[in-house]
C-alpha cells in the first residue's frame, strides 16, 4: 500500500516531498507537540488530523493532546473568539477565573509531556494559558493563532497578550491579523489536505448519490455556503442574494454546517436561518456532524458556484476547499478570502448580498468564464495552499525559532 | 579541476514586523528604518509565497501603490526597479525612496491620500540546508535542474546574487570553471531574467538551456 508520503508525490511532484524529508531529517530526535482544545470540527482540528500523520512518516517524534474543559470553559472561550474578532462586550470576570483554573488544570495533567518537549505548538487562545503554569519548561513555546486579530475588542486582547506575550513566537496566518507582541510574529497561511475525505475525489456515481440524498435536482443550478452556523459568516446574507438570483434565474441553495464541540452559539444562528427561509423547497439547509466530510466533499462537487460570504473570516479553508475542487468562490471581502479570491481570476470578492447576486448571475450566464476559473483556482491552491507548503514552513518554523536573530540560518 | 556542484536548498519564513504604512509619506518614513531583510522579502519574497498573475508590478511596494492608492505612475515607476541590479540592498533602499520622493514632490495630494488597505512591513528569515546531492559536470547538473526543488532554484539562481562573487547566480558561475567550451552556456543562463517569472518557470527555462547544450541536444 502506497505511503501517505507517496501519495501526495502524486499530487505535489517528487521534488516537494524530497525537500519535506530533508527538512525533517535536519530535525534529529526533537519533540514536537501540539494542543488544541478539540478533535472535532473546526479547521485546527482537520489540519492537526493530517499533520500529525505526515510528520509521523517523516520520523519526526509528534504528540497531538487537547484540552478538556466544561460548558463554562468553552462559552467563555467562544466569548474570546468573538470579541478578538471584533465584537465589543466584555466577557465576565467569572468566566476568565474559570478559564485559568481550566488552563491549570489541563497544564497539570499534560505537565510531563509538555515540560519535557522541545516545541510546543499552543493553537488558539483555549490553552494559551497553559503557559503561565510551566516556569520549568524546557523547549520553545509557540502560540498558533488561527483567528483574525486585526481589529480585537482591546480589553479581550489585552487580556489574552499576557499569556500570549511569554511565548518564544506566534504564528498568524496573515501580516493583518497579527497584533504587536515582543517576539517574532511569523506568517504561515494555514493549508488543506488534498487526500482527506473532504478534498478527496469522488465518483459520479457518489455525486448522484448526494443529489438522490438530499433530494436536488441535478437540471437546476445550484449555488452553496458550506461553513459553521456562526453570524460572522453572514448565513442570512446568502439567504438574501439567493432570493435575488431567484427573481432572474432558476437556482437551489444549500447551506451546510458542521456543529464543532467548543461552539455554542451555532444552535442559535441555526435556528434563525431556518425562521428565515420558511418552507422553500429550494433551499436545503443542513446540519451536518462535525466529521461528515465526504457529504461536505460531495455538494461542493455538485455546486456551481460556492459562496463564504462572510463579514469576519479567518483565513478561510472552506474556500480553500472549494477552489480545490475547480469551483469558483465568491467570498466576503476580508481576512484570508482576500489571498486566495482574485477577483475574475479564481471568483469574486463580494461586500453585499447584491453583489453576490449579481456575481452569482454572472456567472451561471457565463458558463465558459465559470469553468476557466474553476480551473485556474485548482492550480492556485496546488501551487499554495496545500498541506505539503504548510508542513514545510512549520518545520522552517521551528530551525527559525531556534535561531531568532539570525535573517539566514546555514544548517550546512 | 572544478570541485563538485554541491545542490543546496533553502525554505524561507515570513515575519510579521507590526510596521505599516497607510499613506506614500508613511511609506517613505518607514522605508527609512526598517531592516534590510524587508527590502529583500518584498522584491524577492514573492517568489515563494503565494500570488497571482501581477504581470506588470512584480513588487510588492508597487503592487500595493497600485491596488491601494490607485496611482500608476508610481507603480510603473517602482515596478522598473530590478533588484537583480543591486548587490547591496542598501543602494535598492536608497533607489526605491528616491523614487518614492520624487512622486510625493509631483503631487500635493497624493502623500497624504489614505490607500484602501495598508501596507504591511515584513521580513524573512532564510533557512539554508545541504541536499547531499554533488555533480561534476555541466551536463549532469542540467540532467538534475528538473528535479531541484523550487528552494533550490531560489537559492542558486537568485539568492546567490547576494554572495560572492556578486550579482551571479551559482549555475553559470560553477560552469564558467569548465573552460571555453561553456561558453555559450553561461552566457545563456547569465541571460534569464529571473525577476518577471515565478520559480516554476525559471526551473522551466534552465532545464531548456542545459538540455539545449547537452550532447546532441542541438547547441
Amino acid at each position: 500500500m502506497a505511503t501517505l508520503l507517496d501519495q501526495y508525490e502524486q499530487i505535489v511532484g517528487t521534488d516537494v516531498i524530497d525537500q519535506l524529508r530533508q527538512l525533517a531529517k535536519l530535525l534529529g530526535g526533537k519533540r514536537i507537540i501540539h494542543i488544541n482544545s478539540t478533535k472535532a470540527g473546526g479547521g485546527v482540528a482537520e489540519i492537526l488530523h493530517r499533520i500529525i500523520p505526515l510528520k509521523k512518516e517523516l520520523g519526526i517524534d509528534t504528540v497531538w493532546e487537547t484540552i478538556t474543559g466544561d460548558a463554562d470553559f468553552f462559552q467563555c472561550t467562544k466569548l474570546m473568539h468573538n470579541t478578538l474578532q471584533g465584537n465589543r462586550f466584555d466577557i465576565p470576570d467569572y468566566l476568565l477565573r474559570h478559564y485559568e483554573a481550566v488552563n491549570r488544570e489541563n497544564a497539570e495533567s499534560l505537565r510531563g509531556l509538555l515540560e519535557e518537549a522541545d516545541v510546543v505548538f499552543i493553537h488558539d487562545p483555549q490553552p494559551a494559558a497553559m503557559i503561565e503554569s510551566m516556569p520549568a519548561r524546557k523547549g520553545k513555546w509557540i502560540w498558533r493563532c488561527h483567528i483574525d486579530v486585526s481589529s480585537p475588542y482591546r480589553p479581550v486582547w489585552k487580556y489574552l497578550r499576557d499569556f500570549v506575550r511569554g511565548y518564544d513566537a506566534s504564528v498568524w496566518s496573515l501580516s493583518e491579523f497579527a497584533q504587536r507582541l515582543p517576539h517574532p510574529m511569523y506568517l504561515i497561511p494555514p493549508s488543506i489536505d488534498p487526500l482527506s475525505d473532504k478534498n478527496i475525489d469522488l465518483s459520479p456515481e457518489e455525486l448522484e448519490k448526494a443529489y438522490t440524498r438530499w433530494g436536488l435536482d441535478p437540471e437546476r443550478p445550484i449555488i452553496t455556503q458550506i461553513s459553521r452556523f456562526d453570524r460572522f459568516k453572514d448565513p442570512l446574507g446568502v439567504v438574501r442574494a439567493y432570493r435575488l438570483v431567484k427573481e432572474f434565474t432558476p437556482v437551489q441553495l444549500i447551506l451546510a454546517g458542521g456543529g464543532a464541540t467548543d461552539d455554542p452559539e451555532g444552535e442559535e444562528v441555526f435556528n434563525e436561518v431556518k425562521t428565515s427561509v420558511g418552507d422553500d423547497p429550494d433551499v436545503h439547509i443542513l446540519l451536518l456532524p462535525p466529521d461528515d466530510n465526504l457529504t461536505i466533499n460531495a455538494l461542493q462537487r455538485i455546486s456551481d458556484i460556492i459562496l463564504q460570504k462572510s463579514t469576519r473570516e479567518g483565513f478561510g479553508l472552506t474556500v480553500t476547499e472549494a477552489l480545490w475542487k475547480g469551483k469558483p468562490v465568491l467570498g466576503g471581502d476580508t481576512g484570508g478570502i482576500r489571498l486566495q479570491v482574485v477577483n475574475h481570476h479564481t471568483g469574486f470578492l463580494v461586500n453585499t448580498p447584491e453583489g453576490a447576486a449579481l456575481r452569482i448571475r454572472y456567472l451561471l450566464k457565463r458558463r465558459e468564464k465559470l469553468e476557466e476559473m474553476g480551473q485556474k483556482a485548482m492550480e492556485f491552491v496546488r501551487e499554495n495552499f496545500l498541506i505539503t507548503r504548510h508542513l514545510r514552513e512549520y518545520l522552517t518554523l521551528i530551525f527559525a525559532v531556534a535561531n531568532e536573530t539570525q535573517d539566514r540560518i546555514e544548517l550546512l | 579541476m572544478v570541485e563538485p556542484f554541491s545542490v543546496r536548498d533553502c525554505a524561507l519564513i515570513a515575519i510579521a514586523t507590526g510596521q505599516y504604512a497607510y499613506t506614500l509619506t508613511e511609506l517613505r518614513d518607514r522605508l527609512e528604518i526598517i531592516t534590510p531583510s524587508c527590502i529583500y522579502y518584498h522584491f524577492w519574497g514573492g517568489l515563494l509565497r503565494p500570488k497571482f498573475d501581477n504581470p506588470e508590478y512584480q513588487n510588492d511596494f508597487a503592487i500595493w501603490v497600485y491596488q491601494g492608492l490607485r496611482d500608476k505612475p508610481l507603480a510603473e515607476r517602482m515596478a522598473l526597479i530590478d533588484p537583480s541590479k543591486y548587490h547591496d540592498l542598501e543602494d535598492l533602499r536608497g533607489e526605491l525612496i528616491d523614487i518614492l520622493e520624487e512622486r510625493i514632490d509631483e503631487s500635493e495630494l497624493l502623500p497624504w491620500m489614505k490607500a484602501n488597505q495598508r501596507f504591511y512591513f515584513v521580513r524573512s528569515q532564510t533557512v539554508v540546508f545541504d541536499t547531499r546531492v554533488r555533480l561534476d559536470t555541466p551536463e549532469r547538473l542540467g540532467e538534475h535542474i528538473p528535479h531541484m526543488s523550487l528552494g533550490s532554484v531560489f537559492y542558486h539562481f537568485i539568492d546567490a546574487r547576494r554572495r560572492p562573487p556578486w550579482g551571479r547566480d551559482d549555475f553559470s558561475h560553477w560552469v564558467t570553471g569548465f573552460g571555453d567550451d561553456y561558453a555559450e552556456l553561461v552566457e545563456q543562463i547569465s541571460q534569464i531574467d529571473p525577476y518577471f517569472t515565478s520559480l516554476v518557470e525559471l526551473r522551466d527555462e534552465l532545464t531548456h538551456v542545459f538540455a539545449a547544450h547537452a550532447p546532441g541536444g542541438g547547441a
